[in-house]
């Protein structure tokens, strides 16, 4: 298949006015030794049916497996209306007279993730729920004399891993990580109070990386006073429809991924990091916002704003590097909110938390207890043999992710989620088979 | 005033903020509720509901079906976007992916097959580059240039180098100098010769033991093809540097020319121009990064291996990574659309690709180089570079020649970049735009450069057919109302 117009007749036209006779003549200024004269070794051209053949994707009977990414039930306005094509082949809003749908949908994003997180401010998004943390901390470190960040170690292993490749490239920042209690999978408050000091960012994950719900008053007790900035992480966006907007605790920053809102797990990505601050850091903040403004008549419209921080302009000196963002997964967020509204939201966080603890108590029965006692919100941390992981693999049957070689000291550990979107049949399969 | 056309006419809408049209009790969504909710004394439940708009099934869809009404996409009509390829996105690549959205990335039987269409696409992606290894990780084309930049920061490290700096030509754009930054590299800005490209003598002027990488992009955004390169690079491998490419620009060399083989020794594509997946109103993007074998090792975890029994899975063994730069796989949706892109145009498809987004560029350039002025005479590919030299005579600037544009039904070009050029005008038709609509471009330039003769006040107030009139972006930035909540700042 080609998507080109041009016929025969068009070819000469053009090849006229440009004034060469040979179509190849538009590569003269290239010289010959660097042209490549030879077809390139890729299959095709590939028919419709041929492509659609081959990524026909199969995921598995019943899968359990969250940690960061989660399945969840999306409104089928969601789709239908996320697909239209004057949101999806839009560049960036550059030209806000032409781009009023993408700009105002945006803000109205940026407006939610504010609400939810009891925060003044949203970005328009970030890459993912890591780079977020890791721009967060980028963001700290500019600030007034911080040199260490401080991490708990029930943070989500791969944000931590992004955190320690961004920076990496400051010589003089050390990366500590603050752990949690073996017997809880909390955060251990001793170590905390020991180790936070004026000249730390601090960033901790509620729920956790185990799915357990951190004692939020008593480390913002800790952090609020002593940290010279802490950030709260949230992987479960679903939780801000149903606890206490994290702002309350007034941390600097809240960030993470809103995946769960809207956007499908997509094997991965994309994903949709957001990032919510206070208004004192705004200039500081990374990444496109969204502000309010006039047209040349006074009606109200919608432009990028505070650009001065950004890459195009200030080059070097910009705040972050970000560009390109996930711009249509947050207009999904955006429906997927106005869709559920906030009963649908609450009562979707609800029926994770109780499946999640109905499949507990069924595993409880046959034996099989959580290696941590704290409370959880929709996941938690199981032993499991072996040989009844491969058997399930084989069944098509996902109880979870593995953890253990990100954390030794749980042995055989997998991390369970229950969401909205398991069945009672599917809880009682898994724990059948464990 | 300008001549209105028959297509992409907005319409009237004025769409008030969700909140607005919030009501209790409007929402009446049945949710998915397989369990029975027990009491939950250790869930801590907020006695308060979230601060959301509560609006009906029907209201949602009218107020996102209006703002779509309020935006120009690929679809409504050309959107010549200098150095952001704005091309046609092909529907089958959407609906071939569509089974990927219910694959979560911790379910191996499904990802194996996932896995196995990233390898390949790494796979095609340098051959099509003339490169060794690749990573799909990077989420954008800036996140592409910072996991880059991060690979050549390890390299320079492992060798025990103080290397620091980074030289970067002035018709870069602003990502270059600041993902240089972040990756820890002061940077340089060096001059590019009077026709528009880098020589190999300026170069020598800037290198020295410091020097870690260029950084360049080819061809460049004025559209000219970096004619030294290969000299260039000889250059900075004889001082123990890199030559770093920026693929914003690859649709001119596609299947034509391999940055492998002018002497890249780092790059990145951006999936989202190249590839034609859509750019969704800014991302998601993708920015696969490729390298030469030497820096293969330092590329982000984790790699993708091919088993024995032909299954795909993960590893996270590399001593001598830079590490993970996304907490999952970066945009695989994305990956598998320009995989399926490339697919439907095959071997041959691919050059064609490139020779037509060349023709449809060099046919424009020729019908409006007398209208304006054309700073640069040197061959360009893709893309070329105006001014409003001439209109300023008559008070009429770039951002005038924009906005009427609009008015005419197009999305208008990159303005004002790059900086070499005063009041730039960067102009990229891209291979998918028909003949017509390409006269139909040149006939609003013509009108528009006749108007700025003979009516210039009327450009001033463009556009007027546009949901609204020119925005006032200074008062947004003296205001910073970011939110619709009282807590605006």
């Amino acid at each position: 298949m080609s998507y080109i117009a041009i016929n025969e007749q068009d070819l000469r036209k053009m090849l006229k006015s440009i004034g060469i006779a040979f179509p190849q003549e538009v590569f003269s200024s290239i010289p010959e030794e660097l042209r490549y004269d030879t077809l390139l070794p890729i299959d095709g051209p590939l028919d419709e049916e041929s492509l659609r053949r081959r990524f026909a994707f199969t995921p598995s009977k019943a899968v359990f497996a969250g940690g960061g990414i989660y399945r969840h039930h999306i409104p089928a306005v969601v789709d239908s209306l996320s697909s239209r094509q004057e949101f999806v082949t839009a560049y960036t809003p550059y030209q806000p007279e032409v781009s009023q749908g993408t700009l105002q949908s945006i803000f109205e994003y940026q407006s939610m993730m504010a609400d939810l997180t009891g925060m003044d401010v949203s970005n328009a998004s970030m890459y993912d729920g890591a780079t977020s943390l890791a721009e967060a901390a980028l963001m700290a470190l500019r600030g007034k004399g911080i040199r260490r960040v401080l991490v708990a170690r029930s943070m989500q292993p791969s944000y931590r891993r992004v955190l320690k490749t961004y920076l990496a490239s400051i010589s003089d920042v050390k990366v500590e990580e603050i752990p949690f209690e073996p017997s809880t999978g909390q955060i251990d408050l001793t170590a905390l109070e020991g180790a936070i000091a004026a000249d730390c960012a601090f960033f901790i994950q509620n729920p956790n990386y185990f799915g357990v719900i951190e004692p939020m008053q008593r480390v913002a007790g800790i952090a609020s006073p002593r940290a010279g900035f802490w950030g709260i992480t949230v992987t479960e966006a679903l939780t801000l429809g149903l606890f206490d907007a994290p702002g309350i605790y007034r941390p600097d920053v809240v960030i993470g991924e809103a995946q769960s809102f809207g956007n499908p797990a997509n094997a991965g990505g994309p994903l949709l990091g957001f990032f919510c601050t206070r208004k004192e850091h705004v200039r500081r903040m990374p990444g496109r916002i969204v502000g309010l403004t006039k047209d040349s008549e006074g009606r109200q419209a919608f432009c990028l704003t505070l650009a001065t921080r950004e890459q195009h302009i200030r080059r070097e000196k910009a705040t972050s590097n970000i560009c390109t963002n996930e711009g249509l997964c947050a207009l999904r967020a955006a429906i997927h909110l106005s869709a559920m509204g906030p009963e649908g939201l609450r009562e979707a966080a609800l029926q994770c938390a109780a499946g999640a603890r109905h499949l507990m108590a069924l595993l409880a029965a046959k034996g099989i207890r959580s290696l941590l006692s704290g409370p959880v919100f929709h996941e938690f941390v199981v032993p499991i043999e072996e040989a009844k992981r491969a058997a399930l693999d084989a069944e098509r049957i996902v109880p979870g992710i593995p953890i253990t070689g990100d954390y030794p000291e749980l042995e055989n550990a997998v991390l369970v989620t229950v969401t909205e979107m398991n069945t009672m049949e599917e809880c009682r399969c898994l724990a059948e088979r464990m | 005033m300008p001549g209105r056309t028959d297509v992409a006419r907005f319409p009237e809408v004025r769409e008030p903020l969700l909140n607005l049209r919030s009501a209790l009790g409007r929402n009446k969504r049945l949710i998915p509720s397989p369990f029975d909710v027990p009491e939950m004394p250790d869930l801590p439940v907020s006695t308060d509901l979230a601060d959301l708009p509560d609006v009906s099934e029907v209201e949602t869809v009218r107020h996102f079906t209006r703002l779509s009404s309020l935006n120009y996409g690929i679809e409504n009509g050309m959107y010549p976007l200098g150095s952001c390829t704005m091309k046609y996105n092909p529907k089958i690549a959407e609906a071939a992916s569509a089974s990927l959205r219910s694959v979560h990335p911790a379910d191996p039987a499904a990802m194996s097959h996932v896995l196995e269409c990233l390898a390949l696409l790494q796979k095609y992606l340098g051959e099509i580059c003339g490169m060794d290894a690749c990573s799909l990780w990077p989420a954008a084309g800036a996140h592409g240039e910072l996991t880059g930049m991060m690979v050549i920061r390890r390299a320079v490290d492992m060798k025990g180098e103080p290397r620091t700096k980074v030289l970067i030509p002035d018709t870069a754009h602003g990502t270059n100098p600041a993902s240089c930054t972040i990756a820890g590299f002061a940077t340089e800005s060096i001059p590019s010769g009077g026709d528009g490209f880098l020589t190999a003598s300026i170069l020598k002027e800037h290198l020295g033991p410091d020097v870690a990488a260029l950084m360049i992009t080819n061809p460049n955004t004025l559209g000219i093809f970096e004619r030294e390169i290969r000299e260039i690079a000889g250059l900075l491998h004889d001082n123990g540097s890199y030559l770093y490419m920026d693929g914003a620009n690859l649709n001119a060399l596609l299947g034509v020319a391999r940055p492998g083989d002018m002497g890249v020794d780092c790059m990145h594509v951006n999936l989202h121009k190249t590839f034609a997946t859509p750019h969704g109103g800014g991302g998601p993007g993708s920015g696969p990064v490729l390298v030469k074998s030497g820096l293969a090792r330092h590329l982000p975890l984790p790699l993708i291996k091919e088993g024995e029994s032909g299954s795909y899975t993960l590893s996270w063994d590399g001593p001598e990574s830079i590490g993970m730069v996304h907490s999952c796989l970066g945009n695989v949706g994305v990956c598998i659309r320009a995989l399926a892109y490339i697919l439907s145009l095959g071997p041959v498809g691919l050059p064609e690709v490139a020779q037509a987004a060349c023709i449809n560029a060099g046919y424009l350039k020729s019908r409006l180089s007398g209208l304006y002025d054309l700073p640069y005479r040197t061959p360009t590919l893709h893309e070329f570079v105006l001014s409003d030299r001439l209109q300023k005579e008559n008070g009429i600037t770039t951002m005038d020649i924009a906005k009427s544009l609009m008015d005419f039904g197009f999305y208008p070009p990159t303005i004002y970049f790059p900086l070499v050029v005063q009041g730039a005008l960067m102009i990229e038709p891209t291979e998918t735009e028909p003949l017509e609509e390409l006269d139909r471009f040149v006939n609003a330039m013509e009108e528009i450069a006749e108007t700025s003769r003979t009516n210039p006040e009327e450009l001033h107030g463009a556009p007027r057919t546009t949901p609204v009139s020119r925005v006032d972006e200074v008062w947004a930035a003296r205001n910073i109302v970011l939110t619709w909540s009282k807590r605006e700042s």
